[in-house]
């Protein structure tokens, strides 16, 4: 209520306010054309300056310096692009360098391998070799020792088995029997005894 | 009682008579906030376009900000023929801103808020279209007032609209200015003599309308200045790429 009556106030005074207004003014002052013609005159004066002042001497400028910046920015750019560029080779000059080099190291290692296996392919071979020998050499000495100790086992049953006759017998046998039938024994059984 | 909000407008001589034959061209303080608003962009764009630093500083930042913002403005509306006349709606653009700006502080006077000075400013830009249209496409350039693919029948009467709204373009575009300046300072003045007449009971309800209406006149005054400089654009854009 309070605030209405408020607007109300205000809005009849605004109405008082403008008649009061019309009553002293002889209308807009714009209408008078005392000062057309001075206004004319220095409106053109000081826009025309204005004018020749800016489109002679200080647009160019601005323009200039905007383009100069804009150029300089674009140079800046090109720069920056080259070294990038740039940078861009030399890592792919050093990946070279590295996968070469990886290369290289592969192949050191792999030389170096069959080198070392040759190595010791021909000592092993060597080793086989005195290892044949030997291996050739014990199993003569056995053979050796195998043809031996029959006959000495055949001799010893030919000593032992006159000697027994002697003393059992008190007679001299032939020597040629006895070792005959020792032969003809150990042929028999000698399968039982050395196995081939 | 405040004073009658129309005195803000009169015009009053400063110093003495010049008189060129029966022409009364005396200095007034209409002539006084023209020439000072001229000074102040001669001033400001001066200093903005002095230095060329990679990185400007601010008054080099405003200068080269209000120059793209006026180019894109023309680009935009009246394309790249435009270009040549870039630097009269500059310096339009920027006269009338100032002006209105200018208008803005208590105590002075706003040069726009005059008639007769919007007028002269439209009867440039139209007096200049149309010489520029007839430069361009010779009396071609009447086919302005005739549009494509309209009846025969309502030809003539379309014709006639069409020159009507053509001629009247300098009128809308100075009353436009005029009128929106003149008010928004009317107003201004009536608010503050409400705060006066209804005192400190009262006074603060015009008092706090007044301060809005402030900040809202000083858009009113970029923005006119921003509808002149652009209609000009579309007036030149007709003149240039006639395509009706």
């Amino acid at each position: 209520m309070i605030k209405k009556i408020y607007f109300q106030s205000i809005f009849f005074s605004f109405f008082l306010v403008l008649e009061a207004f019309a009553a002293e003014s002889g209308g807009m002052p714009q209408l008078n054309p005392e000062f057309w013609i001075s206004q004319i005159f220095w409106l053109t004066l000081t826009f025309g300056i204005l004018y020749i002042i800016l489109s002679k001497f200080i647009l160019p400028k601005i323009s200039d310096n905007l383009e100069s910046r804009k150029s300089q920015i674009l140079e800046n750019i090109e720069a920056a692009e080259k070294q990038r560029e740039n940078s861009e080779e030399k890592l792919k000059e050093y990946e070279e360098i590295i996968s070469k080099s990886k290369l290289e190291a592969k192949n050191i290692f792999n030389l170096a391998r069959e080198k070392t296996l040759k190595d010791i392919g021909s000592k092993k071979e060597v080793l086989d070799k005195q290892i044949d020998d030997e291996i050739g050499k014990a199993e003569n000495e056995i053979k050796e020792l195998q043809n031996s100790a029959a006959e000495k086992i055949n001799k010893i049953a030919i000593d032992t088995s006159s000697e027994l006759i002697q003393k059992l017998i008190g007679a001299e046998v032939n020597n040629s029997s006895i070792s005959a039938i020792v032969d003809d024994l150990s042929k028999r059984s000698g399968d039982k005894y050395y196995g081939n | 009682m405040a004073s009658n909000p129309m005195t803000q407008f009169n015009v009053h001589r400063i110093g003495p008579d010049i008189k060129i034959g029966t022409f009364d061209i005396s200095f007034t303080n209409a002539s006084l906030f023209m020439i000072i608003s001229s000074v102040a962009i001669l001033i400001i764009f001066n200093l903005g376009s002095k230095k060329n630093s990679l990185i400007p500083n601010k008054i080099q930042l405003l200068a080269e900000l209000s120059y793209t913002f006026v180019s894109k403005m023309i680009s935009d509306t009246a394309g790249l023929k435009a270009k040549p006349y870039f630097a009269f709606i500059f310096s339009l653009f920027m006269f009338v801103l100032f002006c209105n700006m200018f208008g803005m502080i208590p105590y002075t006077f706003t040069v726009t808020s005059h008639i007769i000075v919007t007028f002269v400013l439209a009867s440039f830009i139209f007096i200049g279209v149309t010489i520029i249209g007839f430069m361009k496409h010779g009396f071609g350039y009447l086919k302005l007032f005739v549009p494509s693919g309209v009846p025969a029948v309502l030809l003539p009467l379309i014709v006639i609209i069409e020159i009507i709204s053509y001629l009247s373009r300098p009128i809308s575009l100075s009353v436009r200015l005029f009128a929106n300046m003149m008010a928004g300072h009317t107003m201004m003045k009536v608010f503050g003599g409400f705060v006066i007449s209804l005192g400190i009971v009262g006074g603060w309800l015009p008092l706090s309308f007044s301060v809005a209406l402030t900040g809202l006149e000083i858009l009113v005054a970029f923005l006119q200045a921003y509808v002149f400089a652009i209609l000009t654009c579309i007036y030149l854009n007709d003149a240039l790429n006639l395509h009706h």
